[in-house]
């Protein structure tokens, strides 16, 4: 009778071994997705990619939901709009100064604003969060890989943001108890190191 | 040995990419091959999106007005675009009319039902003029233009009938937000022509 495999049984456990090994190994990704779900996939991943634009996108949410109404949704409006006109200034080549230190910045001063609770007019949130937008956006809008769609590439760019700052709200709607005001206040402190430890990086 | 070959050929078939030379295909003839082209066209669709949401957000008159005037502008515009044949790609118009629609649903702008309508026939006739000439260049007929309309038609009843129909407040806003992301498209697509002009 013919042997069915040229190795013998005890060997079997380390063949599975190195067969679950060779499973695990990660996708090289060398080249760049090219066409229209690489547009949209690659702008979606491009705002998650940072964990820098996470923490100050989250931060705008939260501030949104200890703000209540109507800047809970009026902040979430403004920056995708701000932050789309970042974009704009990197796409025409108008350079913007201290982009990575603007971006940390960021989340140091919402973080702070978090922590102190701190109200003010709407108008005034708005131009804060409209200021920062900038930075982001800038530093995003430009960073369209060769071969994409530059339309799916800006939407899922812009929703993901939107996503983000939907995130923050939904945690932020803690904010109606008592112990979730304190809580919210504590991840404002978290925010501010956050936002730090990148303000660090940026100046290094 | 032919047969020792055999794997690595089949391997090298299944890496051709596909061509992606021509309009997409159905399989269902030229009505549905225009159907399926526009819900696969996200430029397209993201205006219908806009005027639509901005239709819906102005009551069931702008509604009405914007499922009929926004298909029926783009299928004669289109049928002017198969005829003449020439290329009526205006992507500058298109974004800025993206950037106005989206601004104008962010602020929730108290448009009357004319002006709505006039700005959605504005779109389908950009839209039909610019799907009529490429359509016209892949040799397709006006079967394939209706399944366009067609297609528009079921997707702005839908939208209106959707937003036209939110009670509460949240949900508006949502629809406020989206326009905003839109509006938020449409500027880094005139960033995006620019780089490319």
């Amino acid at each position: 009778m013919k042997r069915l495999f040229i190795y013998e049984p005890k060997q079997l456990p380390a063949l599975a071994a190195m067969a679950a090994l060779l499973l695990w190994s990660m996708s090289a990704w060398a080249h760049v997705e090219t066409g229209q779900a690489g547009g949209f996939l690659s702008g979606l991943a491009h705002p998650v990619s940072g964990l820098d634009h996470v923490l100050a996108m989250v931060a705008v949410g939260l501030w949104g939901a200890q703000l209540g109404r109507p800047a809970i949704w009026l902040l979430p409006i403004a920056f995708p709009l701000m932050m789309a006109v970042g974009g704009l200034l990197g796409l025409l080549g108008i350079p913007l100064g201290g982009v990575e230190i603007g971006i940390a910045v960021s989340s140091v001063v919402l973080g702070a604003l978090i922590l102190g609770e701190v109200r003010m007019p709407v108008l005034g949130a708005m131009l804060v969060v409209a200021f920062f937008a900038v930075f982001h956006g800038h530093a995003h809008g430009t960073e369209l890989a060769p071969g994409q769609n530059a339309m799916l590439y800006s939407l899922g760019f812009v929703i993901a943001t939107g996503t983000l700052h939907a995130v923050g709200i939904g945690i932020g709607t803690i904010h109606r108890w008592d112990f979730g005001r304190a809580a919210l206040r504590g991840a404002g402190s978290l925010v501010i190191v956050g936002g730090l430890v990148f303000l660090w990086g940026a100046l290094a | 040995m032919k047969l020792r070959l055999f794997p690595f050929v089949a391997g090298l078939l299944l890496l051709a990419p596909p061509a992606s030379a021509h309009l997409v295909t159905s399989g269902l003839g030229p009505f549905y091959d225009g159907a399926l082209h526009l819900l696969l066209s996200p430029a397209d669709l993201l205006g219908l999106l806009a005027v639509t949401l901005l239709a819906g957000l102005r009551g069931p008159q702008a509604g009405r007005w914007t499922v009929l005037i926004l298909p029926g502008a783009w299928f004669v515009a289109g049928l002017i675009g198969l005829h003449a044949g020439i290329g009526f790609d205006l992507p500058w118009v298109s974004v800025l009319l993206l950037l106005v629609l989206g601004v104008m649903v962010a602020a929730d702008a108290k448009l009357p039902a004319g002006a709505v309508a006039a700005l959605a026939g504005l779109l389908g006739a950009l839209q039909g003029l610019a799907n009529g000439s490429a359509l016209a260049e892949l040799g397709a007929g006006p079967v394939a233009m209706l399944g366009i309309a067609g297609s528009a038609f079921v997707l702005a009843l839908l939208v209106c009938a959707a937003v036209v129909s939110l009670r509460p407040a949240w949900t508006r806003i949502a629809v406020r937000a989206v326009g905003s992301w839109v509006a938020a498209v449409g500027l880094l697509m005139f960033g995006w022509l620019s780089q490319t002009a």
